[in-house]
């Protein structure tokens, strides 16, 4: 037992010494930003700016809120994102699906329309939809959450069907054959054989999508009604010209921990599946 | 059974351009009957120019192993898929039971294909996968059940109902995809070459198993392969197609005894061709020549006159070698179609192999060409060497003048293609 760890230190050479200060290197310049946002959430600053370390204290978690404006930007966020990132879903879904399952004449030029989003700049995406949508002059895109909710559902269409897509390359097509083969109508193919296999990409796709519409800040400015109740980011954007409140780090804190939790979920429920499988007799 | 033996060119259905010949039925339409459980009526398949099945014309009835057997790409899977009902046949009517469904979706035929990857769903127990189909059409828990253990019993899989199909044997997951489309009782099975993904040693063991479980249930299965050998072996009939024509269809014994085409000649089992002439026709015999000598063989379908191109053929297990002229009249060996002999060509030994029950001669014959002989090595011919000087003939009855196949790729020179069909 001891002899291994031994013969490893003896060999390493100054190369793996740089390899592992350069992993660290990384590592702390990739943490850094974000231990430093949770640690400035138990500041006590003594100006509206939280920007130096006065002193520790609990007080901005003992009260989150303490902000109304703030609890209410982040509630609308979370309302735009959760809609965004069903609908986005569900259409980018089936694009993914239709492309990856059928060759079809135009099938190519849709693949290209589903980049462009992505590889359009956000100001001009923004400025477009806002040109639009004044252009458009009726009282059902006049800006605010309809417009916010359309011009989310956009952008995450793309990311959905491009992270679908990704997921299910190598899927065998041949299982809806044999579905239909053993007399299951195309709509019990799908929700039986088809949807039960590609959930995690469409799970992974929607978890994106909700993320990038609750992150999204450029686009939303353009699309928002000036003075209009404002997301999270815009919220955040505009109070750091007056304020900088540790409650925000709090909130981006609890952010950080709800995603984590959610990406460790995954491993963790898979973890928890498999010994049953295995022990059923 | 339901097999009836015709002699070998009794039966010939004409079809536009192209002799279809069905050895098999006794009524000379040669076309599907009445009685069968799945009906090819003309069936013609088109991709855009390109034909991947044209004139399929022949039926299969209730019980039968039947196989559609070709090297890839000459449309058997394509006619697989057309009667599961994945393909639309182009022009053409497919029926089950009497009824056309040509145009309908596979979820609503009866019959159930065994997939070559066998597309087993990974996300569901052995029992679940099986279950499927039932479940799909309705029945009640009962009867689902019933039927599952029913089937799972047949095809010994009572250990594995619980488990995932990745946790599964290439031989068990093959019994998971019978079960799985057998236990809805299909009026057909279609098996999509099943036994390709198997080693060598399973897919023999998995042939006797599916001839069992085929005598089991008494179910129609029509089984597409590549491997002419295990087409022989499972086959009550079998339909050698080549580039989307069907060239014969008939049982095992009658394919390899009485190819209708040089083709089939040429992919089942081993041949000796040689392209040629006809000379004279009578009785049903042609007279061809091999270089000099004058040579006679049952006439092909379409061997009509003087004149016609044709392919001479002798399997090798029917030439006999001799180190004297078998023929008393010595070394010209010609026997027209008078003659009862068939002929007797001097030749070189080019090589010999002893394979134990079996020697294995490659002969040169004075035209050139190669003669390939399997000889039993109880004959009791003595120790020959290449460059010895031997006799090949064979009875006339062992000799065939097949028609110019349609398709010249699968012409060879005149020596002995059999012997790189192996």
């Amino acid at each position: 037992m001891s002899v291994v760890p031994a013969r490893v230190r003896t060999r390493r050479p100054t190369g793996s010494i740089v390899l592992a200060v350069y992993a660290v290197g990384v590592l702390v310049y990739l943490f850094l930003p974000i231990i430093t946002i949770v640690a400035f959430s138990f500041n006590d600053p003594t100006s509206k700016f939280n920007l130096e370390w006065k002193g520790f204290t609990l007080d901005n978690w003992a009260d989150p809120f303490a902000k109304g404006q703030l609890l209410d930007a982040m509630l609308y966020s979370l309302w735009i994102a959760l809609w965004a990132s069903v609908v986005a879903t569900i259409i980018g879904g089936f694009v993914a699906l239709a492309l990856s399952r059928y060759r079809f004449r135009g099938g190519a030029f849709v693949n290209l329309f589903l980049v462009l989003p992505l590889t359009t700049p956000e100001v001009v995406l923004g400025a477009s939809l806002l040109n639009f949508f004044v252009f458009a002059d009726t009282p059902f895109l006049e800006r605010g959450f309809r417009t916010i909710l359309i011009s989310h559902i956009l952008f995450c269409v793309s990311f959905v069907s491009m992270t679908v897509k990704a997921r299910v390359r190598g899927f065998d097509w041949t299982l809806e054959d044999a579905a239909m083969d053993l007399g299951a109508p195309p709509l019990r193919v799908f929700y039986k054989v088809t949807f039960p296999l590609i959930i995690p990409g469409i799970l992974a796709a929607a978890l994106l999508s909700f993320a990038l519409s609750i992150d999204d800040y450029i686009i939303t400015t353009m699309v928002s009604p000036v003075g209009g109740e404002p997301t999270f980011p815009l919220y955040i954007a505009g109070a750091f010209q007056r304020e900088i409140s540790p409650q925000i780090n709090v909130l981006a804190t609890m952010v950080l921990l709800v995603s984590v939790t959610l990406m460790a979920a995954g491993p963790v429920i898979g973890l928890l599946r498999r010994p049953k499988a295995a022990t059923a007799p | 059974m339901t097999r009836r033996r015709g002699r070998a060119w009794q039966a010939a259905g004409v079809l536009p351009g192209r002799f279809i010949i069905d050895t098999t039925s006794g009524d000379t339409a040669g076309g599907p009957r009445a009685d069968d459980v799945i009906v090819l009526d003309h069936v013609t398949k088109h991709y855009g120019s390109f034909v991947a099945v044209e004139e399929a014309h022949f039926s299969i009835a209730r019980g039968e192993f039947f196989s559609m057997l070709g090297p890839s790409g000459c449309g058997k899977t394509t006619t697989l898929r057309m009667i599961a009902g994945f393909e639309t046949p182009t022009s053409g009517a497919i029926r089950h039971e009497g009824v056309d469904v040509s145009r309908t979706p596979p979820y609503k035929r009866n019959v159930n294909t065994v997939f070559q990857q066998y597309a087993l769903f990974p996300h569901m127990t052995v029992r679940d996968n099986i279950a499927f189909g039932p479940r799909s059409k309705k029945l009640d828990g009962a009867e689902v059940a019933r039927r599952v253990d029913e089937i799972i019993d047949v095809v010994r899989l009572g250990d594995f109902a619980q488990r995932k199909p990745t946790q599964l044997s290439g031989g068990q997951q093959q019994r998971v995809a019978l079960a799985r489309a057998l236990v809805n009782y299909p009026s057909a099975l279609l098996l999509d070459e099943p036994l390709a993904a198997l080693d060598l040693k399973l897919r023999q063991a998995m042939q006797i198993e599916l001839k069992r479980i085929q005598r089991e249930v008494g179910i129609t299965f029509i089984f597409v392969t590549h491997d002419q050998e295990e087409a022989l072996t499972l086959s009550d009939r079998i339909a050698v197609m080549s580039n989307g024509l069907v060239e014969q269809i008939g049982s095992p014994e009658e394919i390899y005894g009485s190819p209708a085409s040089v083709f089939v000649a040429g992919f089942i089992g081993q041949a000796n061709l040689w392209q040629t002439v006809v000379e004279a026709v009578a009785d049903g015999r042609a007279d061809v020549r091999i270089g000099d000598q004058l040579v006679t063989g049952a006439a092909g379908p379409n061997v009509a006159r003087a004149g016609d191109h044709v392919t001479f053929m002798v399997r090798p297990e029917r030439v006999k070698v001799t180190v004297l002229s078998p023929n008393a009249s010595g070394a010209s060996g010609s026997s027209g179609a008078s003659g009862t002999s068939g002929a007797a060509i001097a030749c070189e030994v080019i090589d010999y192999v002893f394979q134990g029950p079996v020697v294995r001669f490659a002969l040169r014959s004075p035209d050139g060409s190669e003669i390939a002989a399997y000889v039993g090595s109880d004959e009791g011919l003595p120790l020959l060497r290449p460059g010895d000087r031997v006799w090949a003939s064979w009875d006339r009855d062992a000799a065939l003048v097949l028609p110019e196949s349609a398709n010249p790729s699968t012409l060879s020179t005149a020596d002995a293609v059999g012997a790189t069909a192996s």
